[in-house]
């Protein structure tokens, strides 16, 4: 299909898009990678009158390191994620979800911010994001701000940005030393949104989990810290041999419905799955 | 700021300054009009093929300035100030004549619907330096489909490339 008719501006600033956003509020939709937006508006998913291209913003681009915080610019794109030596050393979770999204194409023109604003609970980065426990900048008209990413996301395609706010940068603490990670996800053919993934940030002791923190994805309605799981699997030994200590844990974290074609029952067990798989994997590597 | 420069029946139509297979060139185009439509219709190139239309075949895979791209998940308008290659302008320029070659000779083209995005990911593939193992070389065409091949003859010739090139690790 073909997209419905719409206007384009590209502004030439951060405060022109600002503005072109704020004078059509409801109408304008900020155009980053388009990697998701164009997919919703071929389909006719979505039908904004306004697009506003932001993708050549210098404003909006850029990687940094200091006091302990990687920061991203918004524009940052997942093959970047892949490529930047910055992330693979201080924030290696996010060189390793950035691997799970799409396809070599779709890495090349997605950005970050594109991915966390558009809060698609199926998307690899705004579970790492909370994971990670980032800070996402944001900005507006009205001035700039700041969002803890554990609560920007409100829900299905919903995150905590206003009317005419777009996502500026995000900072990543690094990884602690003593810490591992640990992230997979199960689709249906590779490159494909997952029907459940788990990232997870952990201190680890002598092959024994300690302080978690473990987000679920895919079958969800959005990315939050899971709270039972982690209480459940704190002090195990790695690896773990069976799903008992923690199946009723991952049925309570979830809170799994029914919904087409995807039973509760089946997203619970690729939860449970997931869950040893991603734990097993993570025995001994420390950064 | 760019803005819209005309309006006809209702579809703005938007000057862009964009290198398409080298050659520079002005035109207008529709704000709501993709890359791989702008190509076939307006400049009849008509090698970049259009499958699903929302990006998950590969079909309309394009070079923006020198990586992969679906055709149709970008706008032409967003091309402005841009370089584009097509599967024609690195033909007619002799950068895919390894592939293509390697294509026939393993017989990884049989409708050749997928062939020109299947050779645009291949050709990104072998132009960075990295080794690649068959099974790396399958996840990078993940995301080009081919319903002909089952990709074997696909991997087969993408590697004949690499061996030769000597970048391939066993």
């Amino acid at each position: 299909m073909k997209a419905r008719n719409f206007r384009y501006i590209r502004p030439a600033s951060l405060h022109d898009a600002y503005q072109a956003l704020a004078e059509n509020v409801g109408d304008a939709v900020p155009l980053a990678g388009g990697q998701s937006l164009l997919a919703t508006l071929n389909l006719r998913l979505s039908a904004p009158k306004l697009l506003v291209d932001i993708s050549g913003l210098c404003e909006l681009t850029g990687e940094s390191y200091g006091d302990g915080v990687v920061r991203l610019g918004a524009l940052t794109l997942h093959r970047q994620l892949l490529g930047s030596k910055l992330v693979k050393k201080h924030v290696p979770l996010l060189a390793r979800a950035a691997s799970y999204i799409g396809h070599v194409a779709i890495r090349n023109r997605g950005t970050l911010g594109g991915s966390l604003a558009y809060a698609d609970p199926a998307a690899e980065l705004p579970a790492c994001a909370v994971v990670l426990g980032a800070t996402i900048e944001v900005g507006g008209l009205q001035g700039e701000r700041e969002v803890k990413a554990e609560e920007f996301f409100k829900g299905l395609f919903e995150t905590d940005l206003r009317p005419g706010e777009l996502i500026l940068g995000v900072r990543f603490p690094i990884q602690q030393k003593g810490t591992v990670i640990g992230f997979d996800e199960l689709s249906r053919r590779r490159g494909d949104f997952s029907l459940m993934g788990l990232a997870v940030m952990a201190t680890m002791q002598q092959g024994r989990i300690g302080k978690a923190r473990m987000v679920y994805f895919g079958s969800v309605d959005r990315v939050r810290l899971a709270r039972s799981v982690p209480s459940v699997v704190e002090g195990l030994e790695l690896p773990l041999q069976s799903n008992s200590p923690f199946e009723a844990a991952v049925r309570k974290d979830l809170d799994a419905e029914d919904t087409i074609g995807l039973r509760a029952s089946t997203k619970l067990q690729l939860a449970t799955v997931l869950t040893r798989r991603v734990l097993n994997s993570m025995t001994g590597a420390t950064v | 700021m760019i803005e819209p420069s005309s309006q006809l029946s209702g579809e703005e139509e938007i000057l862009i300054e964009v290198t398409l297979n080298g050659r520079r060139l002005k035109r207008r185009v529709k704000a709501r009009q993709h890359l791989a439509d702008f190509l076939r219709q307006e400049m009849e190139l008509t090698g970049t093929h259009l499958g699903c239309e929302h990006g998950v075949c590969g079909a309309c895979t394009v070079l923006i300035d020198g990586h992969t791209a679906r055709g149709c998940l970008t706008l032409a308008v967003q091309m402005s100030g841009k370089c584009v290659d097509t599967v024609e302008g690195l033909t007619e320029s002799g950068q895919l004549a390894e592939l293509q070659e390697a294509f026939i000779t393993r017989n990884a083209a049989q409708c050749g619907f997928c062939s020109s995005g299947m050779l645009l990911t291949a050709y990104e593939l072998i132009s960075s330096n990295e080794t690649l193992s068959r099974g790396e070389i399958r996840e990078c065409i993940s995301g080009n489909m081919c319903r002909c091949t089952g990709y074997h003859a696909v991997v087969d010739a993408i590697e004949t490339v690499m061996t030769r090139r000597g970048k391939h690790q066993k």
